[in-house]
């Protein structure tokens, strides 16, 4: 089967006076994991119902393999879809579950059979093709409704928010199997979810939802690394956000926000800005320190202090701010506490200016 | 101060208070249900001159060509209702779950119109409307000629009784429908399925126990349903002739008894294939936001499609209501397609010679309706609250009470209680006025039971926990903190047992010993019988009518109301988290 990709083009839907979609355009490669990440109610959901065709149609055009499936009703689309609720008919065993999907397209009996052993045994659950969807836990489930999705060989697959009724430990683990089966059947994949770390562990490239726009597209590390507003900042991962502007003074760039903080930096465009930067990558050291003469101080009061495990998090007052820094924690190391006055220092590198 | 009694005492000083609960209950329903429906069966089995055990009561009965018919009849109507009764109802239900349109309120409606008056107050006036000189035939005569005999013998049963309850099956299948999670159709369509497919796979089967259950319901009405071939003249069916053998021949007569270990089988039968159909299949499958099949609004064709078939099935369902108003405002009502003139006489001639049995009725429904819910509400805290062994067998005896006939009750209650005497009536506990409101009392005790034990399995143990840990004993827990939250669902129970019972005919028509202890649908009954007492008897008829519209009304605005407060409680709740 050959991969197909998908383009969605100027795509915006309303319910009633809510405007859901708001003209997003996307573009996915033939066989490519890609992820849909956003909080509640961003609208990724509701994308990904109307590339399967449900929910009212949307304005602008959403092409699969290249061909416009406006008015295409769902049953039509070949598209494969595994539902939040995984959606396993009660009345009918894990076989005929499965073997559904063969029978509407009307495949023969044996070869019906023979599809639905295999797409048992590649998800692992040859041995419950009898049991009711009741009789299986919730891992096995979710297996079921993959291997009916997949048992159809759909040109493409719609996950939502597939592992999001799993436990923790589950839930890792059924994203690689998913990630493992998505490279064997180099099937073009859509993944809906809100856990950055789930979309971090499986698309090639994402695209990040807030309020019915897409925020920004590209490789998971990329978007971490190089965020282009506020919003995709914060949502991926923790963030310190200053806001600002930069100003340009003997020749000298710097940031410097409303309560006067000044951050020097690289030459770049002076104006309104936000600057961002991670919490582990700031260093601490006592006010007297000298620091490298390229890197930006901040001096600050130490507010609060939690130990994470594998770091130590500060919460550290500079100005009107509240920066969070991290700090890997090793045994019999000398700590700061509340109260202490600290210099933060920042490689100019670690530092992402954005535009505002 | 905690180390005075020992864990051992303490435990079971509160198991002290329910014990004795059971144990009362325990005797009031062997006393009033248990032993008189074994012993109704034991007598059918036995020999009447000999009191051995035999089975030629049966061979009696199988042997005799009129037994044998009445018994066809009554399976006869009893399916055939189901299947007018499936025609109305399957309709309706699809309607509301499937499109977006207004009818939608007139369809709910038409689910709560049929119930609020019992079949045989009816019967008569649609013998006026659609019988072989009523109304629509007079019409049909004049206009093409032709007459239709839907009101002829048992198609007059059947039409009442289909129309009276397919409202069962509307309910049930609509609930069916309702629950089905959005994503079980829209992943069959994502697999391919559309149409009439998708229906005969996915939805059908969903919802298929939803109507096996409501089906099965109407059945088993149907099939013990006394009062409505009485009123049709209807006698060859079998609870009629349970009546008409012990009424006129007397309660040593077999025949009576025979009849009534049938019914109670075919009950039992019914009941059976309905807990079997939704057995293991709990298909509530809704998730948050995803319940009901996907609505679509209606073509204009399909919507004038869609009201014709609401219209004309409201029309229908609501003509014994229409006719028996018509009846009890008219002068005289013969051969003609409307009264000749209008009067209140019958009003003032009923509340003047009848206001007995409305105070008769008020008073049986009332208190079986007060005791259906003090025994409904301590049933349902000893199954769900206490550990005494054997708790569930309370639930399952009293909801038993579904599968015993009102004849059957009837007849098991002379039998048993003809010889024990009341110390300060002085006379037969069977023929004592407040053995009908014990009657009533089982009877309506499953319905005021399933409305408690749902209150109370809405009720968060921990809430119980808090005010023990605050010092309040069981019993005071129970007065402070369950009664109250179960107040709603315990006061719907109430009023569903009050107006259910203030229209029972089949049990009180057995135990009325005298005209003075007769209840309203007893009195209805009586008017009925003769040309010139169809006005009163109507005019009767439409005050039971109000009685029962109001309770229900009453029910639903309570139900109503607790679902909102529950509502607003969760979401609360849901907030703080």
């Amino acid at each position: 089967m050959e991969s197909v990709g998908i383009v969605i083009e100027d795509v915006s839907l309303a319910f009633g006076s809510t405007e859901v979609l708001k003209g997003v355009n996307l573009d996915i490669a033939p066989g490519e994991f890609f992820a849909f990440l956003g909080p509640s109610g961003s609208g990724k959901s509701t994308l990904l119902r109307a590339i399967a065709g449900f929910g009212p149609q949307p304005r602008g055009r959403i092409l699969i393999g290249g061909k416009d499936v406006a008015g295409l009703p769902p049953w039509h689309r070949d598209v494969g879809m595994v539902f939040q609720s995984y959606a396993l008919w009660p009345h009918m065993t894990v076989a005929q579950n499965v073997a559904f999907g063969l029978e509407e397209r009307r495949v023969a009996r044996p070869e019906i059979k023979e599809r639905v052993a295999e797409a048992l045994a590649l998800v692992g659950l040859e041995e419950y093709a009898g049991r009711r969807p009741s009789q299986l836990s919730g891992g096995q489930q979710q297996r079921v409704a993959l291997a009916r999705t997949i048992v159809v060989r759909p040109r493409v697959l719609l996950l939502d928010e597939p592992l999001s009724n799993l436990d923790a430990n589950l839930r890792v683990q059924m994203r690689r199997e998913l990630l493992a089966l998505q490279r064997k059947l180099e099937l073009t994949t859509i993944f809906v979810t809100h856990d950055q770390e789930e979309a971090n562990t499986t698309s090639d490239r994402m695209a990040v939802l807030d309020d019915g726009i897409i925020q920004q597209v590209g490789p998971p590390m990329s978007l971490y690394d190089q965020p282009v507003n506020p919003f995709v900042a914060g949502f991926l991962g923790t963030a310190n956000i200053l806001r600002g502007t930069i100003e340009e003074s003997n020749g000298k760039t710097a940031f410097v926000s409303g309560d006067g903080t000044r951050v020097a930096l690289d030459k770049t465009r002076s104006g309104p800005a936000s600057i961002v930067f991670r919490p582990q990558n700031v260093s601490l050291a006592s006010r007297q320190t000298e620091t490298g003469e390229d890197n930006v101080t901040l001096h600050g009061t130490i507010k609060n202090k939690e130990f994470l495990g594998n770091i130590i998090r500060y919460d550290i007052t500079v100005g009107n701010h509240t920066i969070i820094v991290d700090q890997n924690h090793h045994r019999d190391e000398a700590q700061f506490g509340p109260n202490d006055n600290v210099a933060l220092i920042v490689a100019p590198e670690h530092i992402v200016v954005l535009a505002d | 101060m905690i180390f005075k009694g020992t864990n051992v005492s303490l435990f079971s000083r509160a198991q002290t208070g329910p014990t004795v609960a059971a144990v009362l209950i325990v005797a009031f329903l062997l006393a009033f249900l248990v032993v008189p429906v074994l012993q109704v069966i034991y007598v059918a089995f036995q020999d009447t001159n000999t009191g051995a055990l035999t089975l030629v009561n049966f061979a009696d009965f199988f042997s005799s060509s009129l037994f044998r018919e009445s018994f066809y009849n009554s399976f006869y109507v009893a399916a055939v209702s189901v299947l007018f009764a499936s025609l109305f109802a399957v309709p309706l239900a699809y309607f509301t779950t499937r499109f977006n349109f207004s009818g939608a309120v007139l369809i709910q409606t038409l689910g709560i119109v049929p119930l609020i008056m019992p079949p045989f107050v009816g019967a008569v006036a649609m013998k006026l409307l659609f019988g072989a000189n009523g109304s629509v035939n007079l019409l049909l005569d004049e206009w093409f000629g032709v007459t239709v005999p839907i009101m002829e013998g048992l198609n007059g049963v059947i039409l009442v009784e289909s129309i009276h309850y397919f409202p069962f099956i509307l309910i049930n299948l609509s609930a069916a429908l309702n629950n089905i999670d959005r994503a079980m159709e829209e992943s069959a369509q994502n697999l391919g399925s559309s149409g009439f497919r998708l229906f005969r796979r996915i939805v059908f089967p969903l919802a298929m126990p939803g109507y096996i259950a409501g089906a099965a319901l109407v059945f088993i009405k149907v099939f013990d349903d006394l009062g409505t071939p009485l009123l049709l003249d209807v006698n060859k069916m079998l609870a009629p002739q349970a009546y008409l053998r012990i009424s006129s021949i007397g309660i040593s007569d077999p025949m009576g008894y025979v009849i009534s270990v049938i019914l109670i089988g075919f009950s039992l039968f019914a009941l059976w294939t309905s807990t079997l159909a939704l057995r293991g299949k709990d298909y509530a499958t809704a998730q948050k936001g995803g319940g009901g099949l996907a609505k679509r609004d209606l073509r204009p064709w399909e919507k004038v499609g869609c009201y014709g078939v609401v219209i004309f099935i409201l029309a229908l369902v609501l003509s014994p209501h229409l006719g028996l108003l018509l009846l009890s405002f008219g002068t005289v009502w013969s051969f003609a397609v409307l009264p000749d003139g209008f009067t209140l006489a019958h009003y003032q001639q009923m509340f003047g010679s009848a206001s007995q049995y409305i105070a008769n009725t008020l008073l049986y429904a009332g208190i079986a309706a007060f005791l259906d819910i003090v025994l409904g509400t301590a049933i349902a805290y000893i199954v769900w609250r206490t550990t005494l062994k054997g708790r569930q067998w309370l639930d399952y005896t009293a909801t038993a009470a579904l599968a015993v006939p009102g004849v059957v009750l009837g007849i098991g209650y002379l039998r048993t209680f003809n010889d024990v005497n009341v110390p300060l009536a002085d006379q037969p506990l069977a023929t004592w006025w407040f053995v009908i409101v014990i009657a009533l009392t089982i009877r309506r005790l499953p319905y005021a039971l399933r409305a408690c034990v749902a209150a109370i399995q809405q009720i968060s143990v921990m809430l119980e926990e808090a005010a023990e840990n605050l010092g309040a004993t069981k019993q005071r827990t129970v007065w402070r903190v369950v009664v109250p939250l179960m107040s709603g669902g315990i006061l719907a129970g109430f009023i569903t047992s009050f107006a259910t019972a203030s229209v029972e005919l089949s049990a009180t028509i057995m135990l009325v010993s005298q005209d003075s202890d007769a209840p309203l649908a007893f009195g209805i009954y009586e008017f009925m019988q003769s040309a010139a007492g169809r006005g009163p008897g109507a005019a009767l008829g439409v005050v039971a009518v109000v009685i029962v519209t109001l309770a229900t009304y009453l029910s639903h605005r309570i139900i109503a109301r607790s679902e909102r407060r529950r509502t607003a409680e969760r979401v609360v709740y849901e907030t703080a988290n």
